[in-house]
């Protein structure tokens, strides 16, 4: 009973509040999911004394436990039921903490991040990475919230090379109550936006690698529902009209890796591209 | 003082140019103005022709190429791109 040393998978487990099968399926569509007002007031509170002080790093590839000692403030957070279930649909049991880092928006700072995609290009085709992003405080429209492009994820970009789009249609500005967590897919274009306010605005990032293949981690009773086909159709406003369809093509692709089911389609379009009845007759 | 370029970049839903734009930048270099990331959401034009029409003069347009072998599911960078300038 390795876990029971280990701590994190056993907590997490008791817990958890798992993802369904839908809310997966929204995840692959947009590349987040929103938790609002998760963390208790009392803990966003203690979050704005410590990480103006900044959360010394760990080496890349830490187990969860071992970065994050009982009782200390990142393994409270990511032991949260909402956050703790939603992690373990999405990255599973054991994930590895790839880094952290507390990021600072300067009061009328003038300037924003250029959009962009952490660490390189990442075309995994069946395993991703989540960013976890964390904020204390409220966010109000002129603080800077995050820029998040929803669908972006599954674009084949490199970091900042995306710098030379300003605004896209249907992109989101965070706003959000205080105690709000975000988990991304580590292809999300994103940036900080400009701090237009007179208050510093603080976000606690925590990237996470899997250990184990992403396969039907969360609840999957509602794996056969229509509301999953329908998150997985869904369009958003800056697709072009081709690449909007390329991009359920390839989100097709993607929950096939997480179910295991090579049969699931939308409106056909794997199923018909990959239609080879001469391979099959010489098979 | 002479006259300074101001550029701005339209992404439209397909190659037409009289297509919805679906994503905007602009850069000011007058000095006027500092447009940045994620500080608009509605877009100035409804389409690329609609800018011509107040005067944005077009100075290029991405090429239409086709998608490298073996690429052709690939999703990347916006393909419909158009610069416009205006001097002043």
């Amino acid at each position: 009973m390795p876990h029971n040393d280990h701590g994190f998978t056993f907590r997490c487990m008791r817990t958890s509040t798992l993802l369904s099968s839908v809310q997966l399926a929204s995840f692959v569509a947009h590349g987040y999911l929103r938790l609002d007002a998760v963390v208790p007031d009392e803990m966003n509170r203690e979050a704005l004394e410590l990480l103006p002080l900044g959360i010394p790093g760990v080496p890349y590839g830490t187990p969860v436990a071992d970065a994050y000692p009982e009782g200390s403030f990142p393994r409270r957070l990511v032991e949260l039921p909402e956050v703790a279930g939603a992690l373990r649909g999405l990255v599973g049991p054991d994930p590895e903490i790839d880094h952290h880092a507390v990021h600072i928006r300067e009061p009328r700072e003038g300037h924003a991040q250029h959009l962009h995609g952490d660490a390189i290009i990442d075309v995994r085709p069946d395993a991703f990475d989540v960013q976890l992003m964390y904020y204390p405080q409220e966010v109000t429209p002129d603080m800077g919230g995050t820029l998040v492009v929803p669908g972006s994820h599954l674009r084949r970009t490199n970091e900042t090379d995306t710098g030379r789009y300003q605004n896209l249609s249907g992109q989101t500005r965070l706003v959000c109550p205080a105690g709000t967590v975000l988990l991304l897919h580590h292809g999300i274009w994103h940036g900080g936006r400009r701090n237009d306010s007179d208050r510093h605005r603080y976000m606690f990032k925590i990237r996470f690698n899997p250990t184990v293949p992403q396969v039907r981690l969360w609840d999957t009773a509602d794996l056969d529902s229509s509301d999953v086909t329908t998150e997985l159709s869904r369009s958003f406003p800056w697709y072009e009209w081709a690449t909007g369809r390329l991009e359920i093509h390839n989100r097709v692709r993607l929950w096939r890796a997480l179910t295991g089911d090579d049969s699931f389609d939308v409106e056909h379009w794997v199923t018909r591209v990959t239609n080879r009845p001469g391979q099959r007759s010489h098979a | 003082m002479s006259l300074r370029q101001q550029v701005l970049v339209l992404y439209l839903a397909s190659s037409a140019l009289d297509s919805p734009v679906v994503g905007w930048s602009r850069y000011d270099g007058t000095g006027e103005s500092q447009p940045t990331t994620g500080d608009s959401d509605s877009p100035p034009y409804p389409d690329g022709v609609a800018a011509l029409r107040d005067g944005w003069r077009l100075i290029q347009a991405a090429q239409l190429l086709p998608p490298h072998p073996g690429d052709e599911y690939g999703t990347s960078f916006l393909k419909h791109e158009f610069f416009f300038e205006q001097l002043s």
